[in-house]
């Protein structure tokens, strides 16, 4: 098995790391760098729970081998926060009690973010739309919908998202 | 498939990344037990589920120049990139204008952060029978592009299935690219995919083509998924159509045709009879709705 040195650009820092052929980003993010933000839930990229940003795009990191992921710039859940501040969407699921157990919030919170970047304007069906790939199984869908709705409003009230 | 860890990957194996496509194929050439590594969204989910691939090395063709692009062809179609993602597609202003059900079947696939993922190359070389692009691209006329040391080669999309998991590409082949014709005059087509909740995979799909000419169809080509070993084209039941005045009837001969020929399996969530059932309904709606997006009258 091949052993490969990486860099992974992890919230805006350059992070060197020797990972093995069969690595997953996930593992590696939270093991490795302690972010464990992003979690593990269905390890088959159909829940959404691990969910973090490649640029501006959501993928599932439990899905990504570690190596292939080398001079990616990646935002997990951490990332959204600067100097102590939440972003829009993660101000928003507090907001409006979006949380119930709270582990999908993280990957609700990346893949929000991904919405509201991609379209500030979205109504409620794209939204969920958008959002299909991310399981509350609290099944607090409305709470989190109204979160990125407003989000989207704050967006375009110039708050950082 | 013993107790299932999808945590980690247990599978060892060696990867590579190379930089240019020549660099790929003499991998291919010289290399046993290669398997691809696109978009990782069916690989690495047979890896988890602990399938046995028999992978020796995962070769990364992201990055290969020669993989990517949506670019006009000569005669007015499209050469589509394998390495192209799902998301950039179905945002794609050529392939929504030039091949609309391409671009719907893609939207309705899993979801956003599986689509910036996934490729369409990856959709064709999983070769499963609910692969979403297939259809819509067998009845736009699609063929793929397999390229290897020894050459390049085009097969058309209907002839690229063999079953479930295997295509008619050579080990030391990589599918480089899909290339539609170009969209005809009064043309229209429709998609449809039935599924309990919109990420969930099919449980039976079906693509439509129709070229109008005034009342009559000048020729019509339909695809189904989840109904068959491998992506079904409906080449015979779609070819008597050719040159028949357009009418309601037609449609519900059609649908029972398509209805007593497809033979879908049941599995977990879906019986056979289910998807026979449904194929019928579909195949009416599909061609009642491609010929009204072809400009035509139901009489």
């Amino acid at each position: 098995m091949s052993m490969h040195e990486i860099t992974l650009i992890v919230n805006g820092k350059p992070q060197k790391l020797t990972v093995k052929s069969n690595e997953l980003l996930l593992n590696v993010l939270r093991d490795k760098l302690f972010l464990t933000g992003a979690k593990y839930g269905c390890g088959i990229a159909e829940c959404g729970a691990c969910t973090v940003l490649k640029g501006d795009r959501s993928v599932m990191s439990c899905l990504v081998p570690a190596v292939a992921a080398d001079g990616w710039e990646i935002t997990t859940p951490e990332g959204l926060v600067v100097d102590g501040e939440l972003n829009a969407v993660q101000e928003e699921l507090v907001n409006k009690a979006a949380i119930q157990c709270g582990f999908c919030t993280p990957g609700m919170a990346m893949a929000g973010t991904a919405c509201v970047r991609e379209n500030p304007d979205a109504d409620e069906d794209f939204v969920r739309d958008y959002m299909r790939g991310n399981y509350c199984r609290c099944t607090g869908y409305q709470a989190i919908v109204q979160a990125i709705l407003a989000a989207c409003e704050d967006a375009k009230n110039g708050k950082r998202v | 498939m013993g107790a299932m860890n999808t945590k980690v990957i247990e599978a060892e194996y060696d990867y590579v990344k190379p930089a240019s496509l020549d660099e790929a194929l003499d991998i291919l050439a010289e290399k046993e037990n290669v398997k691809i590594y696109a978009g990782g969204t069916d690989l690495l989910v047979k890896l988890k589920m602990g399938a046995d691939l028999g992978m020796d090395i995962m070769m990364d063709i992201n990055g290969i120049e020669d993989l990517y692009g949506v670019d006009k062809t000569a005669d007015g179609g499209l050469r589509i990139g394998a390495a192209e993602k799902i998301w950039n597609l179905e945002t794609n202003a050529d392939v929504i204008a030039m091949y609309p059900i391409l671009s719907e079947a893609m939207h309705l696939m899993a979801s956003v952060s599986v689509r910036n993922m996934a490729t369409i190359g990856g959709n064709f070389c999983n070769a499963s029978p609910v692969a979403d692009t297939v259809g819509p691209c067998m009845c736009y006329g699609a063929c793929v592009e397999l390229k290897s040391k020894k050459g390049v080669r085009t097969v058309d999309a209907t002839e690229f299935f063999l079953k479930p998991g295997v295509t008619v590409m050579e080990a030391d082949e990589i599918l480089t690219a899909i290339i539609l014709p170009a969209p005809e005059e009064n043309t229209g087509a429709a998609f449809t995919k039935m599924a309990r909740v919109r990420p969930d995979i099919a449980k039976v799909s079906i693509s439509c083509v129709i070229k109008r000419d005034g009342d009559a169809i000048k020729d019509c080509r339909m695809a189904m998924g989840s109904v068959a070993p491998k992506p079904l084209f409906l080449g015979d039941i779609s070819a008597e159509l050719a040159g028949k005045k357009m009418s309601a009837a037609l449609i519900e001969e059609t649908a029972q045709k398509v209805h007593d020929f497809v033979k879908p399996i049941g599995d977990h969530g879906t019986t056979a009879e289910y998807r026979k059932e449904m194929a019928h309904l579909i195949a009416k709606e599909i061609l009642e709705k491609a010929w009204e997006n072809s400009g035509g009258e139901l009489a």
